[in-house]
């Protein structure tokens, strides 16, 4: 079974061979140019006075613990989903369970204001 | 040897050439599309109707000057464009262009290759992209690029949970992981999976808008308040790479759509004896055909619809498509253990 993961494999190297191969062709043709004004960061023509990696909003820490949680819910579906012909009525009730916590859970964070943006 | 590590080679060339043509045409179609709907012509310049433009486009960009800005993070900064190309093409390992082929007297199939989790490996692969993205807009150091990679970070992971959701329900109508098994699943069944599961459809189509920052979904490139979104201080062939990647990954979204929905390989009505002549056409042309029609609207909806606002984006990802999304894998639970 694991020989199907060769070409994948293959795949990786040359992909990534193919990025680097033409980032070193382009650096051998492209023209070098440089001076202070060209190198700063683009603001508007404005230089900047600071660091731009400043505090950003919380929110963007929140929508990224919910994905957590919900993707990998929904990864430990999957083999249930597979096999769900074998398992038939007692595999239905089982996972009704496991998404009835999984929506309370939801419910919770709705709530709580968790998926308010503004 | 030549089974193992030749052939696929072999595959795995030819198939980067293909990808890298169609998304370079890709970008001419999109532009063309989007002049005719505006009653303009588009390129035309280079070559009869503009057909030789995306050659221009990448010779100009292979030569422009390639700037580092003072004060970004170098290695990081070239790292990240790479870690975005490399997911947009190794997803196309798993997918399948057609069914197996006899080829100088030995069949190969049409993909590179079939794995078990073919799906599971789609998703996660196709998530790697989130690091290059995020990498790059800090690797910046600039405001702008940094804002809209949070912003892009952010959408993606939204939507990747309606979407991974909707793919659950598909896996329960195929009964399997792997893409050649849920194309063959469609022939058994003798139906496209969209006429059984058109709200997974709706979903899947939605997110796909969103994970590849396409309009209406198009924040975190919005012109108008990022300037460029997080490559603005990218040039040269490292802005290439990200461009690239881009249209790749419409191009795996529009074929992984194809492949649950569509029916994949198979012809037009896959269970009707009259409609076998259809077999004739070689079965990788319906794929293609399928694949462009994708693709044909995703350029016709960034033609014709507004943008987003952000809130209601992310509204919409969490509040609308997740509660769908569960509740079509109970429907579609049940329905599979009454019928």
């Amino acid at each position: 079974m694991l020989e199907a993961y060769v070409p994948i494999l293959i795949f990786v190297f040359v992909a990534t061979g193919f990025a680097i191969f033409t980032l070193i062709m382009s650096g051998l043709l492209h023209p070098e140019r440089y001076n202070k004004v060209k190198l700063e960061p683009y603001e508007c023509g404005i230089e900047p006075e600071t660091d731009a990696r400043d505090r950003y909003s919380i929110r963007y820490y929140l929508v990224a613990m919910l994905f957590v949680i919900f993707d990998v819910e929904t990864v430990f579906m999957f083999p249930w989903a597979v096999i769900m012909d074998e398992l038939a009525l007692f595999g239905l009730i089982e996972m009704i369970v496991f998404l009835f916590i999984l929506v309370v859970g939801y419910v919770y964070a709705w709530r709580k204001g968790a998926l308010e943006w503004a | 040897m030549v089974d193992a590590i030749v052939i696929p080679l072999l595959k795995i060339v030819i198939l980067l050439n293909a990808v890298l043509v169609a998304v370079s045409y890709l970008v001419l179609l999109e532009r063309k599309v989007i002049a005719f709907v505006q009653s303009r012509l588009g390129p035309m310049r280079v070559g009869p109707h503009g057909i030789l433009q995306p050659i221009a486009d990448a010779v100009k960009l292979m030569t422009k000057e390639d700037i580092t800005p003072a004060r970004a993070d170098r290695w990081v900064f070239t790292a990240a464009p790479i870690m975005v190309m490399v997911p947009a093409l190794i997803v196309f390992a798993v997918i399948p262009f057609g069914p197996e082929v006899e080829l100088f007297g030995r069949s190969v199939p049409l993909y590179i290759t079939d794995i078990n989790i073919g799906l599971l490996y789609i998703v996660s692969v196709a998530s790697l992209g989130v690091y290059g993205i995020i990498l790059g807009g800090w690797a910046s150091n600039s405001k702008y690029p940094l804002l809209s990679s949070l912003r892009a970070s952010a959408q993606l992971i939204s939507y990747e949970v309606a979407v991974t959701m909707t793919l659950v329900s598909m896996i329960l109508m195929a009964g399997t992981l792997s893409m050649v098994g849920i194309v063959e699943s469609q022939r058994d069944a003798s139906l496209w999976f969209i006429f059984a599961q058109p709200v997974a459809f709706a979903i899947f189509f939605i997110g796909g808008l969103a994970e590849t920052n396409r309009a209406p979904f198009d924040m975190p490139e919005a012109e108008q308040e990022l300037t460029g979104g997080f490559h603005t201080e990218y040039s040269g062939m490292r802005f290439a790479l990200f461009f690239l990647a881009e249209y790749a990954n419409m191009i795996v979204i529009s074929s992984v759509a194809t492949t649950l929905f569509l029916g994949g390989y198979l012809r037009p009505f896959p269970g009707v004896e009259g409609l076998a002549f259809l077999d004739l056409i070689p079965a990788w042309s319906w794929f293609v055909l399928k694949t462009f029609v994708f693709l044909y609207v995703f350029l016709w909806i960034r033609a014709t619809l507004p943008r987003y606002r952000y809130d209601q984006l992310m509204r919409l990802g969490w509040k609308v498509l997740i509660p769908i999304a569960i509740g079509n894998v109970v429907v579609t639970g049940v329905a599979k253990v009454l019928l």
